[in-house]
């Protein structure tokens, strides 16, 4: 069907992408029914061995995890590489590294949704998911970095017999709520937007348990539109309150260090510049899960080259900002003329530190640059690597931060030089073991696109698509001679062998929506339902 | 259909969004009360073609943020002045400004509660049981089906002719459905 000679447009048709060239956000023709048989496969299907293997290592690490934990426990903290002046060694390094990539998943579902950015969509319900499990990693070290974690709910303000109160002017007291209650709106936020996918994997369930347990989940959802519209008015109010408070988590993490008067700690730069250095270090660690993701999962239709792309342009862009950051806080050392920040910074660059310092300007400041060329923008194996520099360089940006200021402080007689110990690595090795067997199970129990949001997206869920019977000045009723689809529906899509995209895919729900809007996406390969 | 069993309503199955909206806005006009549409996804527009009023959510949020915000605040003046009063870097006991990071944490996280379990609230949910769940077709409204259910407790609601108004507003597929 061409399109109707005069059409008019009003206020309330949704056009297509105003920007030609912009791909869509969904390839291969899918429609909605496509949609749900190519994400809901990963989860339908038997788990292929790679899955296990997948568990097998992850659990692995995470036994790592559990003997390196228990030894400190049972020991103490002087197992790990602390000294006299290094009281903070990798555990708050770790908890910064972690609760930095936990930002990622939140600035997509939240501060994306409030600009309105669509191509969220297909990232942002495994971009949560790995917030909320690398907010866990984050919230295990200060737990155990303690020493006596028995005692850590002295932290909550709870009547006692001591009458012992946090003290509420301390910003270590503030990272204690931040991160906890960041976690907390995390979960509800994902949970949230879970509850029509859980509702559809229970109408597909095929055994008696899969539907007890995603129904009971589910909450008794049916697309009710009365619930939608509460639904919607929830996430967004979500996704308004999520914005300020992902801001304020990592400007809270760097209050920690900037209150304090340690030089190289003392700066008021710190807040934007850790928050920037967060969504960097999240975006790296989103692509590193999304290009393999989408390649093991066939998923490339709906986790596109733009989505990627777009990734690119905001790693690139808050990579910058960290650059400048770095630059400014020895603008300002030099500038202040405080010969103790100054010397902070000059050991930093050239002291005992410095492979570590170089190491991180090169991974964050130089390797992003390549994002300026299309080319690195668009090559997943090459986004996939450049994302693992990223996430090495945020690592070492809070090693520098935390280790070289506090090595060499104002008095020489007490400096010293930090190495870690065996236990110090068994801990940071051991949660990426945490983080990935969280990670490992998610991929095979929950559905890791956001069906619903997606289905939402694309342009044939507009109630003016063209095509449907509202542009054509036909009256809404003549197009009831529209073909029943029940059969045509039930079954038509072949579900793809786990880890292999799903070909032909392609058929309408009627004949006139293939031939709208995303009729160049399609090469002739549907199949009539008439 | 319904021997002595009690009849639910009439649920109506449609092709699009767009067939799904023009519906609904028929229905409305009819002066239904008790019906509904159920899409896999929210439809842009269509609690206004529904008739429906604004979401209380947004109210529910703003109580329990404020009393969050205010109830955080004083825990903190209470802790700081009353229960523990430690002088710390000669700091005044009353020093607000300290108190501002926590403050705001906490009524974020009792308006995002408040925002969750108030959209749980109002749409009456966990609720598992519905008899549209006994449709098989009714499966399809979590994939790529459009529905309109219209109750049988409706006054309007008329076994024959309320089937018969759905077919006519273009459905593709009309049932009735006994609560079993």
């Amino acid at each position: 069907m061409s399109e109707p000679a005069t059409r008019i447009y009003t206020e309330a048709d949704q056009l297509a992408d105003p920007i030609a060239e912009r791909a869509p956000l969904v390839l291969g023709g899918y429609d909605f029914h496509s949609v749900t048989e190519v994400v809901a496969a990963v989860v339908d299907q038997k788990a292929p061995r790679a899955w296990w293997i997948a568990l097998f290592a992850s659990m692995s690490l995470l036994g790592i995890y559990g003997v390196s934990v228990a030894w400190l426990v049972w020991e103490g903290t002087g197992v790990w590489g602390l000294n006299n002046p290094v009281f903070w060694g990798w555990a708050i390094v770790n908890f910064v590294f972690w609760v930095g990539i936990g930002h990622a998943g939140t600035l997509i579902s939240a501060i994306l949704f409030l600009f309105r950015q669509k191509w969220r969509t297909g990232i942002n319900r495994a971009a949560e998911a790995m917030t909320l499990f690398a907010v866990v990693c984050a919230l295990s070290f200060p737990t155990i970095h303690v020493g006596r974690i028995w005692l850590l709910y002295w932290a909550i303000p709870l009547p006692n017999q001591m009458d012992a109160w946090p003290n509420f002017r301390s910003p270590l007291v503030w990272d204690f709520f931040a991160v906890s209650i960041y976690g907390t709106v995390s979960l509800l936020f994902w949970y949230t937007g879970l509850i029509p996918d859980l509702a559809t994997m229970r109408d597909r369930a095929r055994t008696k348990w899969k539907r007890l347990i995603y129904g009971f989940f589910a909450l008794g959802w049916r697309g009710s539109n009365r619930h939608w519209q509460n639904y919607e008015a929830a996430y967004l109010i979500l996704a308004a309150l999520a914005t300020p408070l992902v801001l304020s988590v990592h400007s809270i993490v760097s209050f920690d260090f900037a209150t304090s008067q340690l030089p190289g700690w003392h700066t008021t730069i710190f807040p934007p510049y850790f928050v920037a250095g967060a969504i960097f270090s999240g975006f790296g660690m989103v692509m590193t899960l999304m290009v393999p993701s989408r390649e093991w999962f066939g998923l490339k239709n709906l986790i596109t080259i733009r989505h990627l792309e777009n990734m690119a342009k905001i790693i690139l862009l808050t990579g910058c900002i960290v650059g400048y950051a770095y630059a400014m806080e020895f603008f300002i050392a030099w500038y202040s003329g405080n010969p103790y920040e100054q010397f902070a910074f000059m050991n930093r660059m050239f002291g005992p530190y410095a492979w570590a310092y170089w190491t991180m300007v090169s991974c964050n400041v130089i390797s992003p640059q390549l994002f300026w060329f299309k080319w690195c923008r668009t090559t997943p194996w090459f986004l996939f690597v450049v994302s693992i520099f990223v996430n090495i360089g945020m690592w070492f940006e809070r090693f520098v931060i935390v280790v070289s200021s506090l090595s060499a402080d104002f008095l020489v007689s007490s400096w010293d030089y930090y190495s870690p110990t065996i236990w110090d690595v068994g801990c940071f090795v051991g949660s990426f073991g945490l983080f990935f067997t969280l990670y490992t199970l998610f991929v095979r129990f929950v559905p890791q696109v956001a069906l619903a949001e997606v289905k939402s997206v694309m342009p044939e869920a507009d109630p003016h698509f063209e095509g449907y019977s509202h542009g054509g000045g036909q009256p809404p009723v003549a197009s009831s001679a529209a073909p029943s689809t029940s059969e045509a529906n039930s079954d038509h899509v072949e579900t793809a062998p786990f880890g292999e995209p799903v070909a032909a895919v392609v058929t309408s729900i009627d004949g006139d929506q293939s031939d709208g809007d995303s009729a160049d996406n399609e090469n002739g390969s549907e199949g009539e339902v008439e | 259909m319904s021997d002595g069993q009690k009849l639910f309503g009439a649920l109506a199955e449609f092709a699009n969004p767009a067939e799904l909206f023009h519906a609904c806005e028929k229905v409305r006009d009819a002066g239904y009360g008790a019906w509904d549409a159920h899409t896999p996804f929210p439809v842009h527009n269509l609690d206004r073609a529904m008739g429906l009023g604004s979401s209380k959510v947004p109210w529910i949020c703003l109580v329990t943020g404020l009393s969050g915000a205010i109830g955080g605040f004083l825990l903190q003046v209470w802790v700081s002045m009353h229960a523990s009063p430690l002088v710390i870097s000669a700091k005044p006991l009353m020093s607000w400004q300290a108190f501002v990071p926590v403050t705001f944490e906490l009524g974020v996280l009792c308006a995002a509660a408040g925002a969750v379990i108030g959209m749980l609230f109002v749409n009456r949910l966990p609720h598992h049981h519905s008899p549209l769940f006994e449709s098989e077709r009714f499966k399809k409204a979590s994939d790529d089906g459009f529905f309109i259910s219209i109750e049988a407790e409706d006054p309007k609601f008329d076994r024959e002719a309320t089937a018969q108004f759905l077919q006519g507003l273009g459905a593709s597929h009309v049932e009735l459905i006994v609560d079993g």
